[in-house]
């Protein structure tokens, strides 16, 4: 049927149930009335008459008078029904169907409302008219039932809220109300609405604890003083029933009790929800209503015998949950945990409650006193109820017994307990999991049953540890090192002791408890000597920071290093310590003193000092946050040379990332790390550790070479030991062995020659101590002198490079042998001294190359030479030096570089001949040249050499060339060759006075075909007219070669040849002009015979053009000999014919034609290169000396002026 | 008024945990830690919602007896769990939310302070400065090596760098000035103090 309602409340369909009840005048509700179950929704008069008569006699009367009731109770829901039957009608056919009693009644009654009279014809027959008949009928029926219905509800419902508005007038009773209200719910219960059902509910609790609420501010309802009661009974909820009618009654009646008020509302409420579907509403809001019971009780202040309010709460947690196990499978209530656990855990808590109120979980049982209040407890709880009475597992009989003996509640309790750890643990609450675990291992060691509690604490402990909760852990540890002390498990109980009197979350009495314990441990006599107990040192005391001294961690066999380390002890008192030892790994590397030195480089700056990372903090952090990756190249190369054998990445903290997670906590201690007993140990004994940080130094004498590595720290006091397996980063020192050395190298960058130079003699002692008497023996080479200075000091260091002493040198030299004395030095330390030593100049090489025999030679080649001899010349000197402690000489070159070179020149002035000597100074020193000389070793005697340089001191700075310039002079006939030796004494411009005197600076050299044999002279002139020069034009130039001496020995050659005692010679001559001022017009060269005679003179024509205007430089003239084939013994004739052909030319026609003598020479080298492909061999050409020609005009220079038509101006635009 | 306020890290170790009634700090921090199981819980269950929601505030984790926990759960997962008295009727959804806001704002400030590394403890970081300088807004001198303040020791401003304190003579008076995390201190308490 659907139901449509007012304000708007969306239409249902609706279930009425209605039950006909015989009409009487006392069932009809008097004024406020407030059952609405049994109110008469609809009245209906039956009337089975069909004739007029009767009706009118009685049926109208008595319809009138039932009218006049209902009016009376102003009820305007009634209906009348006729029923007709067909038999009657049909006696009465005769009377007159328009008057049928149907309108008489509907006249009568029904003056408006017709529809109240309905007919009902033949209900007992099976035919179509009855059925329509009944069918209206029904309708009708449920209309008027549901119009009356909903009349009477919003009129209830209206009456229902004035009661509530009352609510603030004196008198007003929550009862009543109550009452009232849930009458409203019983209806909506019955019309199968239990959603509104359950919110008449909800409202009522609602203003409830609104009322305790506002209670508890102060604005307190005299009706609620009623439910402050003290509680007598605490027998749980009762949710079997739907309704406990026992419950009712006494609010009714109102002497409910608050908890009886509650556990009716919410027996109510859970019945709606469970056929709403919604079990685990009733869990959630069970646990809501326990909670909230127990705080009004303590609001209103009622008085709540102890352990009365667990009973209520432990039977009602098991009732609540009994109720849903009984309505659901088990597929539901597994997979719905979640909802129902926090019942299991209240209940659990509440036994462990009790369990502790009534002394059943101390290791003696209760005593008197706790079994008068288990009695008491047992009284409230009342009798158990009957519709329990059957069930084994009922909460009551479950309570009854728990509280019945140790035994029975030790059974209840952990059944209980393990059922909610697992149930915690299926849903992955693991840390509400391992909280009532901790719960339970309390009541374990209660028991004094530590093994049993143990693995909860662990579990806990661990729980808390991974997620960093300091407090917890505190807490758990104590309970465990209690636990632990119980078990006898000695080691872990030091352990959990040492970690407690490290924390500082504990007081500082307790601390020092702990502390105590683990020393009182120590201090016993143990009865088995050897036994150790290990602990991690961690908790006991943390290592800080590190210092080496030396800084640089690098020790030589023998030395003494010193390690002083920081440790920060966690203990609260002072704790003696037995000793301190560091294990110390040691090993072998081959190339320990490269290792070394690169060791020195990278750890220079870092002081000695490491520091330690703080160790676990505190409060560690979680797995997540571990230290990132150290990871680090490795390359490993042969010892030989120093390839690269493997390379790969370390990971240097691989213990922090690789350790077990719960590493901090867990127990066992791999004791084989802990005594990994080297022969290599540090040790330092009776310290006192104070708390705070203390300075711990460790000393030893290093022994074996090698790496030596920091691996662990122990310390140890009595057989406690506590150690540090890694030591972390990694400390290192090195020891290291070296083999005495000898180093001798230059104290300037380079050694010159010449010149007393420094060197500096090092030796490294190494394992090596130098005695008194031990000395260097040198082996003097020939040519380097050892110079002996009386002042000459040694010192000696330490490998630290700080100066231990100084002593002077002794230095003893003979013909072979020079020795020095060494000063007595320990080993590993330095010893340095200087000697200054001179490199005799050796025979300088003969300088005497042909081509620099004249300054005529083309200027770039003498470049090119400069270039190329920049870098000095060098000797070697090789010194075997015998040292103390080899039997094998020690072999050392050392270079001296010359600081000069020199170069020489001939120059000519006509006939007359200079020298030029010039020394370069190659060295970075400044020198001072003094006493040069220049003589003649061929020693002729009619040759002189005039020296034409005045100072006898000259300074050279560095870079830097002095020029020496002797003119020659004979008197006879000049020799062809000179031999000269140059020398010059030279010492450093710097040095004031030197101790020994320094042999001169020598240079021979060798020059040769020096005297003037042609004079060569050019000369231009203007073209005829003209007083100067011009541009463009023509001018000529006259070249006049002259012989200036008869026939010389450097004559002789091939070219010369003899007629009638006459000796003439080939020359070429060639006009070039490498600067391109002049253009040489018609023939440029000529091979001329030029008569070996003194002033034999030989004229060429040319023209030249000058280029350009202005002084012109004339054009170079160079001269050649003109020298035939070189085969002596080839055809004469051809030669002959050849050379005679072109000397006849030349002859001919002379100088004056040059124009043919060019034309002829053109053709003889067309004939030349013709004479080839005959195998005729070609004349050649040979440069004279430069000391044979001197070109008299040589730099003079030609006026030219600009031609006169030459002003046309060029521009271009573009 | 919250008894315990609680932020926990996305690791769920705590970052910031304070209670009132101080005697009782162990069964709050048991309390704040099993409330992590709901936590969780609820964050798995919510899933994509919450992210798409961005409804940060949890809601009532669960009641006990005495106390009601509530959880707020930030985007990156950093936890607030307030814990207040179930007697408090006051504090209704509505007030937990805002305080939840509040809490959060504080932190974000803790977040942006740019000495404050990400996942360290909030704590008020200790410095012996001269009783001149403690006063707000006076100059700050810094000791050379750690103080230990009970449970707190003065810390170096970056992991592996120097201490951050420097103490300069013995002798002249010190007080102990917590140097950061103060404001958000400041506002957690007012947030215990103070009846919303």
């Amino acid at each position: 049927m659907e139901w449509r309602r007012s304000y708007g409340r969306a239409p249902k369909m609706i279930h009425l149930e209605s039950n006909f009840v015989q009409f009487k005048e006392e069932l009809l509700p008097k004024e406020g009335n407030k059952a609405l179950l049994t109110f008469p929704f609809l009245h209906i008069y039956w009337t089975e008459c069909c004739d007029t008569e009767v009706y009118k006699a009685t049926v109208k009367d008595d319809l009138t008078k039932w009218q006049n009731v209902l009016k009376a109770h102003s009820s305007v829901d009634w209906l009348i029904v006729i029923v007709e039957n067909d038999a009657k009608k049909k006696n009465k056919t005769n009377i007159l169907p328009r008057t049928s009693i149907v309108d008489k009644i509907r006249n009568d009654f029904c003056n408006k409302q017709s529809d109240r009279c309905v007919v009902l014809s033949d209900p007992l027959k099976d035919s179509s008219r009855t059925q329509e008949s009944w069918n209206a009928f029904l309708t009708k029926l449920r209309t008027l039932l549901l119009m009356s219905f909903t009349k009477n509800l919003g009129k209830f419902e209206d009456d229902m809220r004035t009661l509530r508005e009352k609510r603030t007038e004196p008198g007003w009773s929550f009862c009543e109300y109550f009452m009232v209200q849930e009458e409203l719910a019983f209806v909506f219960e019955m019309l199968q609405q239990f959603e509104d059902a359950l919110v008449q509910y909800d409202e009522l609790d609602a203003l409830f604890s609104q009322y305790v609420v506002n209670f508890g501010a102060g604005d307190g309802a005299n009706w609620l003083t009623f439910f402050c009661q003290p509680v007598k009974s605490w027998n749980g909820l009762i949710l079997r029933k739907p309704i406990d009618m026992e419950k009712r009654e006494s609010i009714q009646r109102r002497e409910a009790t608050l908890l009886d008020l509650r556990s009716y509302l919410f027996s109510r409420q859970c019945t709606l929800l469970l056929f709403l579907q919604r079990p685990w509403e009733v869990a959630q809001r069970a646990l809501e209503l326990l909670h909230n019971c127990v705080q009004e009780l303590k609001l209103l202040e009622v008085s709540v015998p102890p352990g009365a309010l667990d009973c209520w709460v432990f039977l009602s947690c098991l009732e609540v949950l009994q109720r849903i196990e009984g309505c659901c499978d088990r597929a539901q209530i597994d997979s719905n945990i979640a909802h129902t656990v926090g019942l299991w855990s209240y209940a659990t808590e509440k036994l462990k409650s009790l369990g502790y109120l009534c002394g059943l979980v101390s290791e003696k049982g209760p005593n008197s006193e706790d079994l008068n209040r288990t009695v008491d407890l047992l009284a409230g709880l009342g009798a158990e109820r009957p519709e329990t009475a059957n069930t084994a597992q009922s909460p009551y009989k479950k309570l009854k017994e728990a509280l019945s003996s140790v035994e029975a509640f030790e059974k209840h309790y952990l059944d209980l307990s393990h059922a909610t750890i697992e149930m915690y643990t299926s849903i992955g609450r693991i840390r509400s999991a391992k909280f009532v675990g901790k719960d339970l291992a309390e009541f374990y060691m209660r028991k004094k049953a530590p093994q049993k509690a143990e693995i909860y604490l662990q579990g806990a402990l661990k729980n808390y540890l991974a997620e960093g909760w300091a407090l917890p852990i505190t807490h758990t540890r104590k309970q465990l090192a209690e636990c632990q002390k119980h078990l006898g498990q000695i080691e872990n109980y030091l352990q959990t002791s040492s970690l407690l009197a490290s924390d500082h979350h504990l007081t500082e009495e307790e601390r020092k408890h702990f502390c105590q314990e683990i020393l009182d441990f120590a201090s016993q006599p143990s009865d088995n000597p050897g036994h150790k107990i290990v602990l991690p040192m961690q908790s006991f005391a943390q290592l800080r920071d590190l210092h080496f001294d030396p800084s640089n961690a690098v020790v030589h066999v023998g030395g003494v290093l010193c390690i002083e380390i920081t440790m920060y002890s966690q203990m609260p008192v002072p704790v003696h310590v037995e000793q301190i030892v560091v294990n110390v790994h040691f090993s072998i590397e081959k190339n320990s003193y490269r290792k070394t030195a690169e060791w020195l480089t990278k750890h220079k700056t870092s002081n000695g000092i490491i520091n330690f990372p703080p160790e676990t903090a505190p409060f560690p952090v979680s797995q997540n946050s571990l230290p990132a990756l150290e990871l680090y190249e490795m390359f490993e190369r042969s010892p030989s040379d120093n390839s690269l054998n493997t390379t790969g990445i370390i990971c240097r903290n691989v213990h922090m990332l690789l350790r077990r997670q719960e590493s901090s906590s867990s127990l066992e201690m791999p004791s084989g790390v802990a005594l990994e007993e080297g022969a290599h140990l540090l040790r330092c004994s009776h310290v006192t550790l104070e708390p705070g940080a203390n300075q711990i130094t460790f000393r030893t004498q290093a022994k074996e070479p090698g790496t030596y590595t920091l691996r662990q720290l122990c310390a140890s006091v009595g057989s406690v030991w506590f150690v540090l397996p890694h030591i972390y980063p990694i400390v290192q020192y090195d020891v290291y062995s070296q083999e005495p050395q000898l180093h001798v190298e230059p104290l300037a960058d380079s050694l010159l020659a010449g010149i007393p130079q420094k060197v500096k003699f090092t030796v490294t002692t190494g394992h090596y101590t130098i005695k008194n008497g031990d000395s260097l023996q040198l082996s003097n080479a020939e040519a380097m002198l050892i110079l002996c200075q009386a002042e000459s000091r040694a010192m000696v260091y330490s490998n630290t490079r700080e100066q231990s002493s100084d002593a002077a040198l002794r230095i003893q030299s003979s013909d072979k042998v020079t020795s020095i004395s060494l000063p007595v030095a320990p080993a590993y330390h330095v010893i340095e001294f200087e000697l200054e030593v001179l490199s005799l100049p050796s025979a300088p090489a003969l300088g005497g190359e042909s081509d620099m025999l004249g300054m005529a030679e083309p200027h770039r080649k003498h470049k090119d030479k400069q270039k190329t001899g920049h870098c000095m010349v060098t000797t070697d000197h090789k010194v075997s030096i015998d040292c103390p402690w080899s039997i094998y000489s020690t072999v050392i070159a050392l270079t001296f570089s010359v600081p000069f070179r020199t170069t020489h020149a001939l120059l000519s002035s006509g006939t007359r001949k200079y020298v030029q000597v010039c020394v370069q100074n190659l060295s970075e020193l400044d020198f001072q040249l003094s006493d040069s000389y220049l003589v003649d070793t061929s020693d002729s005697t009619d040759l002189q050499l005039v020296p034409l340089n005045t100072q006898s001191q000259q300074p050279i700075y560095s870079k830097q060339s002095v020029f020496f310039v002797w003119e020659l002079k004979w008197t006879e006939e000049p020799p062809p060759s000179l031999h000269c030796r140059f020398s010059v004494g030279f010492s450093p411009a710097s040095e004031e006075q030197l101790s020994i005197s320094l042999k001169p600076y020598t240079y021979e050299f060798k020059v040769e075909n020096f005297f003037t044999l042609y004079n060569v002279k050019a000369e231009i002139f203007p073209p005829s007219g003209m007083e100067y020069c011009r541009t463009g034009s023509l001018c000529s130039l006259e070249v006049l070669i002259t012989r200036l001496s008869d026939l010389l020995e450097v004559d002789k050659d091939e070219a010369l040849t003899e007629s009638d005692e006459h000796f003439s010679t080939k020359l070429m001559y060639e006009v070039v002009d490498n600067s391109s001022n002049w253009a040489v017009c018609g023939k440029s060269c000529g091979v001329i015979s030029m008569p070996v005679a003194a002033r034999a003179t030989h004229r060429v024509h040319m023209e030249v053009m000058p280029l350009f205007a202005g002084y012109l430089p004339l054009p170079d003239v160079r001269l050649f000999k003109y020298l035939p084939h070189h085969s002596a013994h080839s055809s004469q004739l051809d030669a002959d014919s050849w050379i005679e052909n072109d000397s006849l030319s030349v002859d001919k026609h002379g100088d004056d034609q040059p124009d043919s003598s060019s034309l002829k020479s053109r053709g003889s080298v067309h004939s030349a290169c013709s004479s080839e492909h005959k195998g005729l061999p070609m004349p050649r050409l040979q440069a004279l000396p430069a000391g044979q020609v001197f070109n008299s005009s040589s730099g003079t220079q030609v006026l030219v002026i600009p031609s006169q038509d030459d002003h046309v101006l060029e521009v271009s635009v573009t | 008024m919250a008894v315990c306020i609680a932020v926990i890290a996305k690791e769920n170790y705590p970052l910031y945990i304070r209670s009132t009634p101080t005697e009782n700090e162990l069964k709050f921090h048991y309390m704040v830690h099993t409330s992590l199981d709901v936590v969780d819980e609820k964050i798995s269950a919510m899933g994509k919602a919450l992210v798409d929601q961005r409804e940060l505030y949890l809601g009532l984790l669960y009641p006990t007896e005495d106390y009601k926990v509530y959880g707020y759960v930030t985007n990156s997962k950093v936890k607030f769990v307030m814990v207040v008295d179930s007697s408090n009727t006051a504090l209704r959804d509505n007030e937990i939310r805002s305080m939840f806001r509040k809490l959060h704002n504080s932190y974000t400030d803790v977040m942006c302070n740019p000495f404050y590394n990400p996942g360290d403890r909030i704590q008020s970081r200790w410095a012996l400065l001269p009783v001149s300088a403690s006063s707000p807004g006076g100059p700050y001198f810094l000791c050379p090596y750690p103080v230990q303040v009970g449970p707190t020791s003065c810390v170096r401003s970056s992991p592996g760098g120097p201490y951050s304190c420097v103490r300069s003579s013995p002798g002249e008076p010190y007080s102990l000035c917590p140097i950061q995390s103060r404001a958000f201190d400041n506002m957690v308490t007012s947030m215990m103090i103070q009846v919303c």
